[in-house]
């Protein structure tokens, strides 16, 4: 299941509608997926509604990101500087070969053959692991869902929770099976799941030589890194082995110390729905006797400063990770993370991955993963206007395919036309009234007492061929209307 | 071009003629609450840590009483935390360092702490006097901390503004916890499964 990966997408990734019409038949995972999107929506719209001045810190957040972005080559510099002045090295990678590359040869250089991970989106992206296991190195995760994740030989299908579609029940099945010293009568409670866990990786955590983080923030001003977390398991990483490799996207640079004040408010209340996380670390450096005493910061390029050149899709670099975005769309809660082929599902990722790789198969069709119905923007914590950047982004996989006349296009000229003219209208809707001819399909569960058409005709069958058009109705609200009126 | 020359280059076209925008900072800096020590209590006891409030003369008592009670009697005990604290209990020292092996076998640790926030239930640590190396409050299973009253903030920008990045901290609010299955909190992972905070007034 895990599959081949360049990094970003998988191999031989389908394009949406493809993955998501299987996805959409597992009833299993639609279940899972709507009981958890469910709780963390209800958890974060409480802790949100607790502060008055929402609108005011997510309006810092998304200056904090855009002044970050416009000089984020000397925000840079001053980050190399002063991390290497507090005892850390600083390495630069354009791609994620050259990431890995880095990575693996540190590894190599401490005669380490095994080392333990804080959840990472970067290292995710990059494929770390499967680069470090090619060089004979083992990649152990030490977040819970990783865990869950890498015993299953899945894919992560959520920033936050990457085995969010997997059930308790599953999750038991799973450690009962693959973890050495489960309990014979584990049961499927999420504490002794998590004591499972537990075992599992604290001999590994008093006895690794070598961690590899990510990092939510780098404050620039004071070379500080600063990692968000649950567990401890991070704690764990980024405290007791002697060394420690940080892989980190430029765009998580932010200027100064005071700017954390808003993403520390922003962040845990959009991911977890809590006041605060229960963990952060901040650390600068090299601190004799407390922590790592060898610490090396990887700055990762790979796609971003493409992004970075286009003047909307950049706007998706401000993000922070909160995966705020995935737990309200309700494509996501329909069709799961793994549909989006890349290890950034939801509305974020139908951004962010065309835009870091845009070569890829997947990333053609995921600016259209979308109903536009705006519920990520209202949420995001630093205000990425992601439906403003789906239709940009569809409009240059439509630039990129000119030269075939585009039957979406045609038609949003033609219903600009008919909609323009109440007498076009009226008319345009006699006729859709008279579709009895159309091919009917099953009921529509959307509109009750209707039926769904099987396909529409001519161009718009391929529109048809991934949504559930109810048939017209027999009469026109407006036709009604008039009739109505007429009686009273 | 070496890759970091590379990198700095693309970025600089990239952004060729963006103008940075004003931060506007109209967020709360600090907390309409009065009472912060009371808002701190709840807040801490929202993560389902055990929360106590005693007069700063009745510390000594109290923390050989909380101990006590959970039959703790090897504590591990940072450089800088004041000795009465832990009359009748086996101090261990962390001058030399303890190994992970110590801090895992031992009954717990005692600490202070740099700055707590209110509005959060947040205690943070920064390695000073009384707190020690991150490790300490890390490995074993039980964490007491001792806030002075005066440590409290009512806001993140008032702790943080408090602080010095360059220090190396932890944030802590209530034990450790994991919500990755179904979404739901459970308390007690990797870090102390109990935190205990003593608030001294």
């Amino acid at each position: 299941m895990s599959g081949e990966r360049t990094d970003v997408v998988w191999l031989g990734s389908p394009a949406f509608p493809k993955a998501a019409e299987k996805a959409l038949a597992d009833d299993r995972l639609r279940g899972n997926l709507r009981n958890a999107t469910t709780t963390i929506r209800g958890k974060r719209a409480r802790v949100v509604g607790e502060r008055p001045d929402w609108a005011e810190l997510r309006d810092a957040g998304a200056a904090i990101k855009d002044a970050t972005l416009a000089d984020l080559a000397g925000h840079l510099e001053r980050l190399e500087a002063e991390v290497t002045a507090a005892g850390g090295t600083v390495h630069w990678a354009r791609d994620a070969a050259e990431a890995n590359r880095i990575v693996t040869g540190l590894v190599k250089a401490t005669g380490e053959t095994e080392v333990v991970k804080v959840k990472s989106m970067a290292t995710q992206e990059i494929g770390l692991n499967e680069a470090l296991a090619a060089e004979g190195v083992t990649a152990h995760e030490t977040d819970l869902a990783e865990l869950i994740v890498q015993l299953a030989d899945d894919r992560p299908s959520h920033i936050l929770v990457p085995a969010i579609h997997r059930n308790r029940a599953e999750i038991r099945e799973l450690f009962a099976r693959q973890v050495p010293g489960a309990p014979a009568d584990l049961t499927d409670d999420p504490a002794a799941l998590a004591e499972v866990a537990r075992r599992y990786l604290r001999e590994r955590f008093l006895a690794a030589r070598v961690a590899i983080s990510g990092a939510n923030f780098m404050v620039a001003e004071t070379g500080t890194l600063v990692v968000l977390e649950s567990e401890g398991n991070g704690r764990m990483c980024l405290t007791l082995p002697e060394t420690l490799i940080s892989v980190v996207g430029i765009e998580k640079t932010i200027p100064t110390w005071r700017d954390l004040e808003v993403f520390l408010q922003l962040l845990p209340r959009s991911s977890t729905g809590e006041r605060m996380n229960p963990y952060t670390t901040v650390w600068t450096g090299v601190t004799p006797g407390d922590g790592p005493q060898d610490f090396h910061l990887v700055l990762l390029d790979n796609g971003r400063t493409e992004a970075l050149a286009d003047e909307i899709g950049r706007s998706a670099l401000r993000c922070i990770r909160c995966s705020a975005c995935l737990n309200v769309c309700p494509v996501y809660e329909r069709t799961g993370g793994h549909a989006y082929g890349s290890v950034y599902p939801g509305p974020i990722g139908a951004i962010l991955t065309p835009q870091l790789r845009p070569d890829e198969e997947v990333s053609a069709s995921l600016p259209f993963a979308s109903s536009l119905c705006g519920a990520c923007y209202e949420v995001c914590p630093v205000k990425i206007d992601i439906p403003r950047a789906l239709i940009h982004l569809r409009e240059k996989a439509v630039d990129a395919k000119r030269g075939h006349p585009s039957a979406e296009r045609a038609a949003m000229k033609l219903a600009a036309w008919t909609l323009g003219n109440p007498r076009r209208l009226s008319a345009a809707q006699n006729v859709a009234s008279l579709t009895a001819r159309l091919p009917l399909g099953r009921p529509s569960r959307t509109w009750p007492g209707r039926r769904r058409i099987k396909r529409l005709p001519g161009p718009g069958r391929a529109w048809s061929r991934t949504r559930d058009v109810p048939s017209p109705p027999p009469q026109s609200f407006r036709r009604w209307w008039r009739e109505e009126g007429e009686e009273q | 071009m070496n890759a970091r020359d590379e990198i700095l280059s693309r970025v600089r076209k990239a952004t060729a003629g963006v103008q940075a925008p004003e931060i506007p900072r109209a967020y709360a800096q600090t907390s309409p609450t009065p009472d912060l020590l009371t808002l701190f209590a709840e807040r801490v006891a929202d993560y389902r840590a055990i929360v106590h409030q005693v007069p700063a003369t009745d510390l000594a008592t109290t923390v050989r009483q909380v101990l006590a009670v959970r039959n703790a009697t090897r504590i591990a005990v940072p450089d800088g935390l004041p000795p009465g604290w832990t009359t009748g209990v086996t101090a261990l020292s962390d001058t030399p360092p303890l190994t992970p092996a110590d801090l895992k076998d031992c009954d717990g640790v005692i600490t202070t702490c740099a700055v707590a926030v209110a509005e959060t239930g947040t205690i943070v640590l920064d390695a000073g006097p009384g707190q020690g190396r991150r490790a300490l409050s890390l490995v074993p299973d039980y964490h007491l901390c001792v806030v002075d009253a005066a440590k409290i903030a009512g806001t993140v920008p008032e702790a943080t503004a408090r602080l010095d990045p360059r220090r190396p901290q932890t944030w802590i609010s209530g034990p450790s916890a994991t919500s990755d299955i179904e979404l739901h909190r459970v308390e007690g992972v990797h870090g102390p499964r109990t935190l205990e905070v003593i608030i001294a007034t």
